[in-house]
């Protein structure tokens, strides 16, 4: 990878990944980008969250479901691991809690494949500061 | 996509479960399937949303309608008039309890905006692992910034200006801390990071360098041109390989790109960051200790002045900060000194995370304003106490805090109100506890803790916390009397007095605490030799209850000991002699017959 050599470069990058960023996230057809992330913290971990992540990575693209799975840290929910942020083209993030292997399965056929709501949401409940 | 075009979100967890909520779902998906509905309404089960006082709580979307107490009867009304008619169910819109106005967008419920991520920004947005979103979400922009834009001592102001305390538990200014580090004429200096967090139940630390090592290294970098340091190391304890194996990568990742090493964005500007290891210790934390455990000798605090920024690593200028201090920094440069100092109390600014543990519903980790209430922390974002039962106490401040009560539920928590209440902001573990947890138990617990975790250099410390622990035990089995308590009131003051360090001179905190809160629960260990929350094994007995014993031998067929007689359907005795209280019969027994006391 290319040094960042001054602020102006760091600048450009931002912008450049900003946009390939919001790309993936608003993908141009709707039936394009999808974006899971799974919460990777200790805890998470420890109550099955690599799992989880596998099942995903494996299981999107079996499924042919154009998708990006990420990693994330702590989202706050402990109570409520593996916990998952999923994010269909043009829509709000939704979160869903106790997220295994059967739960993720249900949550790629219905939510993912057909935008139906499935059991399990966990409400979000913080403010973020706005990133202008 | 979705060919619903609503959902009813109905809350499943435990709280509202409790409160009938199973029927109200049952009730709304027969409503929906009875008017035909079932192709566009869809009613789904969700998890706690941190509303449990006003549970069953019912959300609809779109309109994010957001409906309280809701019983299952009212779901007839729900889907005749909300569903079908698109009118609101006034009855069951949440009251806003200050402004005693009814809300019926849950966007502006002051509830939602009880949390406020400022530390914890990136954590679970961003891939820790990859500095592209890192930089994506203004990461490093800050540095940028200071390194062109300004000098040492304007960037420093920044931070005085900004009013940002230590998160690490004392709370001193970090901009104050700076500048004088900055003052100190020296050919070398250092940047710590105390990343040790070693009190029980604390995780904020270990969490934001899991999700977001990013934001602590690029602090560091500013940190170190505000002081004139092109040296900073991480102090972090061996048992947090996840956070090390991350913090590993982003280093990696900030060297390649030329944020951190020589020239740093072409400004003449160098910074590197090492990492050292710690082997656990608590007292490793205290920031002289944790300097000469990095230096390679024992982990023993010594007396300040000097301070760290004196004298400090290697003998030269050191500014120790705490990892979640740190994750402040490049936000209150982004977004201005003013814009921080907006947020929170008068003398606290800004947000305080605390790691949420102990008896309630939603464990977890949650950042909020200073200034928010310990009743809207526990009974709001925490979703209440786990399996209904009654609050009884939160500890905060770790083993150099203490235990609130009820009648502190409505400070705003900053700093100095906890301090004035007997306890401390510590580094930010809460642990909550119900009817069932005993104080004495709980002071005892915490001078173990401090007993184990002492360095032994100091008589008052070592001698005395063991002294304060074996009163608490004496008290706790029934033989304590009125000398004990006492002598522990005593003891505490006076090794509170006499000790080096911060260790030894807030150990007795929880003891005092309790006593000042629940003295109750003492006298009652003393006097009545009861323990009012059935906890101290010593002073409990389990009976059988006669008129409830149906003689099924349950009880009989599970203790351990075989102290309980009794024939089949008759009634049964527990031998008081033998018995050696494990509960067991307790627990088994499904009439309710075994009664502990
Ligand atoms: C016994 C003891 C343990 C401490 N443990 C920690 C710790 O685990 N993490 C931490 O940041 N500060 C800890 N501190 C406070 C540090 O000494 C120091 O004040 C702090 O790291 C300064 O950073 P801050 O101003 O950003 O809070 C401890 C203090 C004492 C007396
Ligand atoms: S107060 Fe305790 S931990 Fe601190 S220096 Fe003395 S003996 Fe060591
Ligand atoms: S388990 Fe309960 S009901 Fe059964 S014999 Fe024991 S005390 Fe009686
Ligand atoms: S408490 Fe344990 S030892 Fe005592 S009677 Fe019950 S089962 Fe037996
Ligand atoms: S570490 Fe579990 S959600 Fe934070
Ligand atoms: S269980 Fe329903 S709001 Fe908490």
């Amino acid at each position: 990878m290319a040094k960042v050599k001054s602020l102006a470069d760091l600048k450009k990058m931002k912008e450049q990944l900003q946009s390939s960023i919001s790309l993936r996230e608003k993908s141009e057809h709707p039936e394009g980008m999808v974006q899971v992330k799974v919460a990777m913290a200790t805890c998470g971990i420890a109550s099955g969250a690599k799992d989880v992540m596998e099942f995903f990575t494996g299981n999107l693209e079996k499924r042919n479901v154009e998708a990006i799975v990420t990693q994330t840290g702590c989202m706050g929910y402990c109570y409520a691991e593996p916990t998952i942020e999923v994010r269909l083209p043009g829509q709000d993030p939704v979160v869903y809690g106790f997220v295994d292997v059967k739960k993720a399965d249900e949550i790629i056929e219905k939510y993912i494949k057909q935008g139906e709501l499935v059991d399990g949401i966990i409400p979000v409940n913080y403010e973020t500061i706005d990133k202008k | 996509m979705s060919k619903y075009k609503m959902h009813l979100l109905v809350c499943g967890g435990t709280g509202c479960h409790a409160s009938a909520s199973n029927q109200l779902l049952e009730n709304l998906k027969k409503e929906v399937a009875d008017k035909d509905l079932s192709g566009e309404v869809q009613v789904i089960s969700t998890g706690c949303f941190g509303f449990c006082e006003k549970g069953p709580i019912v959300k609809t979307i779109p309109d994010n309608t957001f409906y309280t107490e809701v019983k299952p009867e009212d779901a007839t009304d729900i889907v005749a008039e909300h569903v079908i008619k698109g009118r609101q169910v006034k009855r069951l819109l949440y009251k806003d309890p200050v402004r005693k106005e009814v809300i019926s967008d849950s966007k502006d419920m002051g509830f939602y905006k009880k949390q406020l991520r400022i530390a914890l920004r990136n954590c679970g947005f961003i891939n820790p692992e990859n500095i592209d979103e890192y930089i994506a979400a203004d990461g490093y922009n800050a540095l940028g910034k200071v390194l062109t834009e300004m000098t040492p001592e304007e960037a420093t102001k920044v931070v005085i200006d900004s009013g940002l305390r230590g998160r690490g538990g004392g709370g001193f200014p970090a901009g104050v801390k700076w500048d004088i580090a900055r003052k100190v004429e020296s050919d070398q200096k250092y940047v710590v990071c105390n990343a040790d967090e070693g009190d029980p139940g604390a995780f904020m630390d270990r969490s934001i360098l899991e999700g977001d090592p990013h934001s602590v290294i690029e602090a560091m970098a500013i940190n170190g041109y505000c002081i004139g340091a092109d040296k900073g190391l991480v102090y972090i304890r061996a048992e947090y390989p996840l956070a090390i194996e991350r913090l590993k990568i982003a280093l990696d990742q900030a060297r390649e790109y030329g944020l951190l090493g020589e020239d740093i964005l072409g400004t003449g500007f160098n910074f590197e960051i090492e990492i050292r290891y710690g082997a656990g210790a608590f007292v490793c934390g205290e920031e002289t200790a944790l300097i000469h455990s990095m230096e390679g000798h024992r982990g023993e605090p010594t007396f300040k002045p000097p301070f760290p920024a004196q004298s400090g690593y290697l003998g030269k200028p050191t500014n120790v900060n705490n990892v979640e201090t740190f994750a402040n920094i490049p936000v209150i440069y982004n977004k201005g000194a003013e814009w921080f100092a907006s947020i929170g109390t008068e003398k606290s600014k800004g947000t305080k995370v605390f790691a949420l543990a102990g008896k309630i519903n939603n464990v977890g980790l949650i950042e909020v304003p200073m200034g928010t209430t310990l009743r809207e922390v526990i009974f709001e974002i925490g979703g209440g106490i786990k399996d209904g039962k009654k609050f009884k106490a939160v500890q905060t401040g770790g083993p150099s805090g203490g235990c609130l009560t009820e009648k502190h539920l409505d400070t705003p928590i900053d700093f100095d109100t906890l301090i004035a209440s007997g306890s401390m902001m510590g580094s930010g573990g809460m642990i909550v506890m119900d009817e069932d947890d005993c104080m004495v138990s709980v002071a005892r617990f915490y001078l173990d803790f401090t007993v184990e975790e002492s360095c032994g250099k100091c008589t008052p410390c070592r001698v005395g916390n063991k002294r304060l622990y074996e009163l608490l035990d004496v008290i706790s089995k029934g033989n304590g009397t009125h000398a004990e308590l006492d002598k522990l009131r005593n003891l505490s003051e006076v090794i509170k007095d006499t000790s080096l360090c911060g260790l030894g001179q807030t150990s007795p905190n929880p003891v005092l605490s309790t006593m000042d809160n629940f003295w109750d629960e003492y006298l009652s260990h003393v006097e009545d030799k009861m323990c009012p929350a059935g906890q101290c094994k010593e002073l409990i007995r389990y009976e059988v209850v006669e008129e409830n014993c149906v003689g099924c031998t349950a009880c009989a067929r599970n203790c351990p000991v075989n102290c309980i007689s009794g024939e089949r359907k008759e009634i049964h005795f527990i031998d008081q002699s033998l018995c050696i209280k494990c509960g067991a019969c307790f627990e088994k027994c499904k009439f309710n017959a075994i009664s502990v006391s």
